[in-house]
């Protein structure tokens, strides 16, 4: 006998949560309709809260989540206007039902996600598009949760969901694992995407604490599903690594205020061990394989900063010389600025101050480049200097956090 | 599906007539024409003369207006097309990516409206 089942609607959720991506990526490589495919795994959710709250679980709640979004499938066209054009697909659907009255065991369900996560990260679509439409297709999020995220209307993210749908559709965008030739190219933007939702997660200080929390856990566990998806490829395993490297400071990043706690004023006590244990251990493994790329670098870096102590005892030099990789890979002036603040933890005043002077007139406009600046003057002792470069940060910051970390630094220093 | 490649450049960008230049731009639209029938997805593909010889045209209350120039003035103009009969969008950027000016004007890819 298997034990009772939980089926209040908080578990339901969840079954249905666990297995959004896996089961839609399913229907939309039977039924080649991204907004049918949805709607009648909706459907199917609805019908899943009024049948399991009342009879239990079933054996297998995915392939019965399945079966029951193909029959809502077949319902759904055969009251479509259209009915003629779909009846092909209908033929395919009908066929599939006969065959298999049972609904299918979960092990037998083909994990097609990565041919969805290639089509939701495609780059003819607009960049915030892709974002909304990761986490709504693969990640399972409702249109209202994405809103909230990105501060968005409700029916203005509803929109933009339905819009990429459409273009989908009527732009032929393929529903497939893009080629070799095109592949590097393209896991380039899924991992790039992948990055901006868990950027937005963690960087983002505006908005709901819990909120920002789900999207780094969204975006950890959509990169756990491509890394299990490809194993070995080594800029999945660095953007992974960079991820939980990140996390684990999740709880030292901010104090009970809720005001921003930078890197070496945070309590290390509270990083999470397990997490830099994997991210680390990934890490050396991605490394080892001998292709490095920007998010390696940048997992690396943070690797160093997870060993150390303290500030003091970070490995500062072997961080300017990941910094230095990194420019190779990706000669940017934001990548020289986290250098030159790399030289002066170094010990290198000088030669981050000459550099720092290089980047003024590219950097002007960037606030973090006068936050940088009037940290290192600080931290060398030049105080009237500091002042004024925290102040041209502070005019130049949008982020009330943000804000209120300069104002108390500038202040510390006033007196 | 059906896919329109609309070649825009800014009249001067490419390479000078009668450059050495020039012959390998034109050898690479050699090219792709004939890769293009080679791989049975071309159904038309022509270049245009200067938006100094475009002539517009409105009718309005029944009267034929006719204008002088271009529809729009723009510092990139359309200078050509191709049709191409590809199985999806990534087949079409893929075609597009090989046409010559792409590499200083750009080439944008409308699927054709299918009734």
């Amino acid at each position: 006998m298997n034990p009772p089942l939980d089926a209040s609607t908080q578990a339901i959720n969840g079954i249905v949560r666990n297995n959004w991506g896996r089961l839609l990526a399913s229907l939309i490589g039977t039924l080649r309709d991204f907004q049918l495919a949805e709607d009648s795994l909706q459907d199917a959710l609805e019908s899943a809260l009024d049948h399991w709250r009342r009879s239990g679980l079933p054996r297998s709640p995915a392939g019965w989540l399945l079966q029951t979004a193909r029959r809502k499938a077949i319902d759904r066209i055969r009251r479509h206007r259209n009915f003629e054009r779909k009846a092909a697909e209908y033929a395919a659907l009908i066929e599939m039902e006969q065959e298999n009255p049972e609904p299918p065991e979960e092990q037998t369900i083909p994990d097609e996600r990565l041919r969805l996560i290639f089509t939701c990260c495609h780059p003819a679509l607009e960049e915030k598009t892709r974002i909304a439409l990761t986490l709504r297709t693969l990640g399972g999020l409702t249109t209202r949760e994405i809103a909230r995220a990105f501060l968005d209307r409700e029916d203005a993210m509803a929109q933009r969901l339905v819009r990429a749908k459409q273009k989908i559709a009527d732009a032929g965008i393929p529903y497939e694992i893009p080629g070799a030739a095109a592949l590097p190219e393209r896991t380039a933007s899924v991992l790039g995407v992948l990055y901006l939702i868990f950027n937005e997660g963690y960087a983002s200080t505006s908005g709901d604490t819990q909120i920002r929390r789900s999207l780094c856990d969204e975006a950890i566990r959509l990169t756990q599903i491509l890394y299990d998806l490809r194993r070995g490829e080594p800029e999945i395993m660095g953007l992974l690594a960079l991820m939980l490297l990140h996390d684990s400071r999740r709880d030292a990043r901010s104090n009970a205020s809720g005001n921003l706690v930078p890197l070496e004023d945070q309590n290390r006590a509270l990083w999470h061990a397990d997490k830099i244990a994997s991210g680390i251990q990934l890490i050396e493994k991605a490394l080892g394989l001998g292709a490095p790329g920007p998010f390696q670098i940048q997992a690396a870096i943070s690797a160093v900063h997870a060993e150390a102590a303290s500030i003091r005892e970070t490995r500062w030099q072997e961080i300017v010389g990941l910094y230095d990789e990194l420019l190779r890979i990706q000669p940017n002036p934001v990548v020289r600025l986290n250098r030159a603040v790399a030289l002066s933890f170094a010990g290198a005043a000088d030669a981050a101050f000459a550099e720092l002077d290089r980047l003024k007139s590219d950097l002007a406009g960037y606030q973090p480049y006068h936050a940088a600046m009037a940290d290192c003057l600080r931290r060398a002792g030049h105080l009237p200097e500091a002042v004024s470069s925290y102040e041209t940060a502070i005019g130049l910051s949008t982020n009330p956090a943000e804000r209120a970390f300069l104002t108390s630094r500038l202040s510390a220093i006033a007196n | 599906m059906k896919y329109l490649a609309l070649i825009y450049a800014a009249p001067n960008a490419g390479p000078a007539h009668g450059t050495p230049e020039f012959g390998e731009f034109m050898g690479g639209y050699m090219a792709a024409t004939q890769r293009y029938k080679a791989d049975n997805v071309l159904i038309a593909g022509e270049g245009l003369k200067a938006t100094s010889t475009a002539t517009t045209v409105r009718v309005r209350n029944g009267k034929t207006e006719t204008m002088d120039g271009p529809f729009a003035e723009t510092k990139e103009t359309l200078g050509g097309f191709y049709l191409l009969d590809c199985a999806n969008l990534d087949e079409a950027i893929k075609y597009a990516a090989m046409i010559p000016s792409a590499k200083f004007g750009c080439v944008e890819i409308r699927p054709v409206m299918e009734y």
